[in-house]
């Protein structure tokens, strides 16, 4: 089955990575932009951090015959410097004609507070000027309601178009309000720390297949991009066809990604399902 | 060793999981008997076991063989 990585931070893993997913149905993947682990202290590190995920990341995908894409932003935790991140900014625009980038995020609140708030509208006002897609990063564990809540105001206040921004990290009690507005979500699957397999299937069941994405983890930090495949697994395992895993695990982020014009992978129909 | 806090630090997020994906199973498990309009499985010997175990783990004061407990809770009696 052919699979899309929509979430995926390639410079923290190994070619074995690439390797192993291409042999698992994966055919692209798209990074976004993230927290090194550390926080940066000079806005060019930003800038040959775009150039990596804009320029060479896609060669070590290709050697395994994966397409690859990505997202540039100032993340949510090092937002909380503005004037690194308004430097930073000044040179993203430069990044949207890249022929792999597909907008800006992952953006959003990391602790939800008044900086990280300022950088993300900066970011919203300057995808919303360059006609670029969104994707929000939610917070972690205990921070998460809270950021999503304040997330969801600052974006109904500021005129995008909800059928353009991702919504990333959604869990079983923050799916409601950002699907009901009309935004993408995405589940990120983690081995510990956010939405499990059987969780992830379990709400797809619940909320459907429209305007959802599922990722896996691949980041520094423990995680594991193979996840991904254990949920497909396990919704096939509870009965769903070959054709709604497809549209779930392919085409939606084809659907999604695709509003960008540089996304041209075509959402697959199955012809003969036995 | 590690100490008490050392022990909550580390193993914090373990537990928080697996407390989830109990709850989950419980929300998959209503919402299946729902759709089918089966309420069958509400007298099934293993889900019972499950709410004993899950009484068990809730004693604040108690002793350190909660596990041995559960185990036995889930063994054959005879």
């Amino acid at each position: 089955m052919q699979i899309i990585q929509p979430h995926y931070h390639g410079i923290a893993r190994t070619a074995q990575d690439y390797e192993r997913m291409a042999m698992a149905g994966v055919v692209a993947v798209a990074e976004p932009a993230f927290w090194a682990g550390f926080d940066r202290k000079y806005p060019e590190t930003f800038i040959d951090y775009f150039r990596q995920i804009s320029e060479f990341e896609p060669t070590r995908a290709a050697q395994y015959g994966i397409r690859h894409f990505c997202w540039v932003a100032v993340n949510p935790k090092e937002a909380e410097n503005p004037p690194l991140s308004y430097e930073v900014l000044k040179q993203m625009p430069e990044f949207f004609n890249k022929p792999n980038v597909l907008g800006v995020g992952e953006i959003g609140f990391h602790k939800t507070t008044r900086n990280e708030e300022e950088i993300f509208e900066a970011q919203i006002e300057m995808a919303l000027q360059h006609n670029q897609l969104i994707l929000i990063h939610t917070p972690h564990l205990q921070d998460k309601v809270r950021g999503t809540r304040r997330t969801l105001e600052v974006l109904a206040h500021m005129k995008v178009d909800p059928a353009r921004v991702w919504i990333d990290h959604i869990e079983e009690h923050t799916i409601r309000a950002p699907l009901d507005a009309g935004y993408w979500v995405g589940f990120t699957l983690y081995p510990i720390t956010k939405c499990s397999p059987k969780r992830a299937v379990d709400m797809l069941e619940r909320y459907g297949s429209q305007r959802i994405i599922v990722n896996s983890s691949a980041d520094w930090g423990p995680s594991d991009p193979f996840t991904l495949q254990q949920c497909i697994l396990e919704f096939r395992r509870r009965g769903h066809s070959l054709q709604e895993a497809l549209e779930i695990f392919h085409n939606n982020p084809c659907r999604f990604l695709g509003q960008n014009p540089k996304f041209d992978i075509q959402p697959i129909r199955v012809q003969h399902e036995d | 060793m590690l100490k008490a806090n050392e022990v909550l630090d580390k193993d914090f997020l373990d537990a928080r999981c697996m407390l989830l994906e109990i709850a989950a199973f419980f929300d998959r498990l209503d919402a299946a008997a729902q759709r089918d309009g089966d309420d069958t499985v509400a007298g099934d010997q293993r889900l019972k076991q499950i709410h004993q175990a899950l009484q068990l783990l809730t004693e604040q004061e108690t002793t350190p063989d909660r596990v041995e407990r559960l185990l036995h809770l889930f063994s054959d009696k005879d």
